[in-house]
């Protein structure tokens, strides 16, 4: 591996480096203009509001950001992978709907159920990248294809073994209790109750950050992403890459669905529809180029934070929530904005 | 043109390996041709590259380069002749297959991705990691130190291994993209027009690399339309033109004029200055033509760049 240098240089002090301070090493980072605003968005509502800086409000506000955050993992890791999945918010509640009829319906304990729902989940997640993969039409497409189709399956089937829009209750069935103690039950830290979704979130997070920064594998999410082809051409498999992305979004709505299911006991079928836009829209103010090959797993949970905090903290403000949509719009305006000038940084002397 | 040509089946006959003195040829191409769809982009090509040697290939724009490259790199498959490696009949299906049996291309466009650090892309599809099963991190400071001493053996100054490979110049992303192949361990490093986009000096150093890694023992292919830049380095040069070549020399049977006269296209040159004899009354364009003719290849002439 090693090879014998015929001709070295002397080192010399560069001149054209100027010494980068931590400063600016940290604005370089993806997530850091998600990281300005959600501090002034803090800021913000701690000093309009007296509740929203109690511990059981912030719990909420953590909660809130969790049940958008888990998502925003998966979409993140895809984003940097260059696609984006426009069937997650109801492949959410697909998932929700096949653990509990599935287990109705035989009349089997719930974790079988559950188990098949991850099977369906991260299925859905393989047939969107192969498809994907194999007509290399744009993910906008297919994804787009994919959420109308789960549109109406999920309402379809649901009226055709249930007979209703929502999924019958299973909470009297067997093994509900210990699935609820792991999807939906809260943990007591210091007297406040902190949902388990927000543990969740935290170590999907932690592990997609790992995965993404040192491995082989979050080496390629950045390739696949940045250039498709300039990957392919070192060897990176491009395909059981994005492939592999796809599945890991469906691995999170599962997690999601099942949260759902069994903080309800029983789902509404037609729900879900425009979710995905707020898993993308997490992303985006996180930091992950629409474009691919830049962000990170962070970003995604900043984005969905600060989404948790506007959400409730318009309402502990109490202020008309009618508003939340305008902010929501323009958080994403400005954070895209932001997004554009790392980009054209990063691309500024090429060539 | 008086330059002898290789008798391309003498060649692959008779030929020994410089290195090895074996009558194997590191890789080789024998009629080989390729066509997508009905548009035959190249035909009847054969050329053969060896140990510690660089064999040019020039040609203009649509002359079938690319394509060439492809082949070998894995890209496309060739659909006539035969492509051999080390003695074995080849066709490989996807780039990691030839990177398997060492063949190393440097692209136009280079292969990197501009969004990601330095030594990220150094190290991108040969990621070097270290811990047990699905615990495999990578292994960021051995690859961060390895990056910067490869590139300072290659004589290039880094600033940080951390910025984006988009912030290097042109040339700086060619000599990464080379020191890259070169650690690897490739035998064969294929490099596509790796100074078309350079200016003088730093044509001049990525031509010096070239010269490294040929003394290091790789098999190199060049790919270029600059014959100025072809000849100081090649040992051999295979010219193409709309998917033919129509001349394959070693390097002590040409000179570079008359390489260049037959890039520039020598032949037409001609007939068009005979032409416009034959038409009459044009005397200061033939002048000029015929000069044209006869100094294509004179180291002052430039040589279009398209």
């Amino acid at each position: 591996m090693t090879m014998t240098p015929t001709m070295t240089k002397p080192a010399v002090a560069d001149e054209r480096v100027a010494k980068r301070n931590p400063l600016q090493k940290l604005l370089g980072r993806p997530e850091v203009g998600a990281l300005v605003g959600a501090i002034v968005l803090f800021v913000f509502f701690a000093s309009v509001s007296q509740t929203f800086i109690q511990p059981n409000a912030f719990a909420t506000v953590l909660y809130g950001s969790s049940t958008i955050g888990i998502m925003a993992v998966g979409v993140s890791l895809l984003m940097i992978g260059g696609e984006f999945d426009l069937s997650t918010g109801v492949a959410v509640i697909s998932s929700a709907l096949t653990a509990s009829m599935f287990s109705w319906y035989f009349s089997m304990n719930v974790w079988v159920g559950v188990i098949l729902a991850l099977v369906v989940s991260v299925g859905i997640g393989y047939i969107n990248g192969w498809i994907l993969m194999k007509t290399k039409l744009p993910s906008f497409i297919v994804t787009l294809a994919t959420f109308l189709m789960l549109t109406g399956l999920n309402l379809g089937l649901t009226r055709m073994i249930g007979g209703g829009v929502s999924s019958p209750s299973i909470s009297d069935m067997d093994g509900y209790a210990s699935a609820r103690a792991i999807f939906s039950s809260s943990v007591s830290i210091a007297g406040v109750d902190v949902n388990n979704t927000v543990f969740i979130w935290i170590a999907l997070v932690a592990v997609a950050s790992w995965v993404l920064l040192r491995t082989k594998v979050g080496n390629w999410i950045f390739a696949v992403g940045g250039d498709a082809n300039a990957a392919r051409a070192v060897g990176v498999p491009v395909k059981a890459t994005k492939i592999g992305l796809f599945m890991a979004v469906g691995f999170c709505g599962w997690i999601l669905g099942m949260h759902n299911l069994f903080a309800f006991d029983a789902v509404q079928s037609g729900e879900g529809v425009g979710n995905e836009f707020l898993y993308i829209i997490a992303a985006v103010i996180g930091g992950c180029l629409l474009t691919g090959g830049y962000g990170s797993a962070v970003g995604g949970a900043i984005g969905a934070f600060i989404f948790g905090m506007a959400n409730k903290g318009i309402v502990y403000a109490e202020w008309n929530p009618d508003w939340f949509k305008f902010f929501l719009g323009l958080m994403l305006l400005l954070a895209t904005i932001v997004n554009l000038i790392v980009k054209r940084r990063a691309d500024s002397s090429k060539g | 043109m008086n330059a002898k040509q290789i008798d391309q089946q003498q060649l692959l006959k008779d030929e020994k390996d410089p290195l090895t003195h074996t009558p194997v040829h590191l890789l080789s191409l024998e009629n080989v041709g390729k066509h997508y769809g009905n548009i035959v982009a190249l035909t009847d090509v054969t050329m053969a590259v060896d140990n510690g040697r660089v064999t040019c290939v020039l040609g203009d724009n649509g002359a079938g380069k690319s394509t060439l490259i492809k082949i070998i790199a894995g890209l496309h498959q060739h659909d006539e002749g035969v492509l051999h490696i080390m003695g074995e009949e080849r066709k490989f299906t996807s780039p990691r297959d030839a990177l398997d049996v060492g063949i190393a291309t440097v692209y136009q466009d280079l292969a990197v991705v501009p969004l990601m650090p330095i030594w990220r892309n150094f190290f991108l599809g040969s990621e070097l990691t270290s811990g047990f099963g699905p615990f495999k991190s990578l292994d960021v400071q051995q690859m961060k130190d390895i990056t910067k001493k490869e590139l300072a053996d290659m004589g290039i100054d880094l600033r940080d291994v951390e910025q984006p490979i988009g912030q290097l110049s042109g040339g700086e992303r060619q000599c990464v993209a080379i020191a890259r192949a070169v650690y690897f361990g490739a035998k064969v490093l294929i490099l596509d027009e790796p100074t078309a986009a350079l200016g003088v000096k730093q044509s001049g150093v990525v031509l010096r690399y070239i010269l490294q890694a040929r003394d290091r023992g790789l098999g190199v292919i060049f790919i270029t339309h600059n014959p100025h830049h072809a000849f100081p380095v090649g040992d051999r040069f295979l010219l193409l033109k709309r998917g033919k070549s129509i001349g394959y020399y070693d390097k002590k049977d040409i000179t570079l004029d008359e390489l260049t006269a037959q890039m520039a296209g020598g032949a037409e040159l001609a007939e068009l200055a005979h032409e416009l004899e034959q038409l009459g009354g044009h005397g200061d364009i033939v002048k000029e033509v015929q000069a044209e003719v006869a100094g294509t290849a004179s180291a002052g002439t430039p040589t279009q760049r398209a």
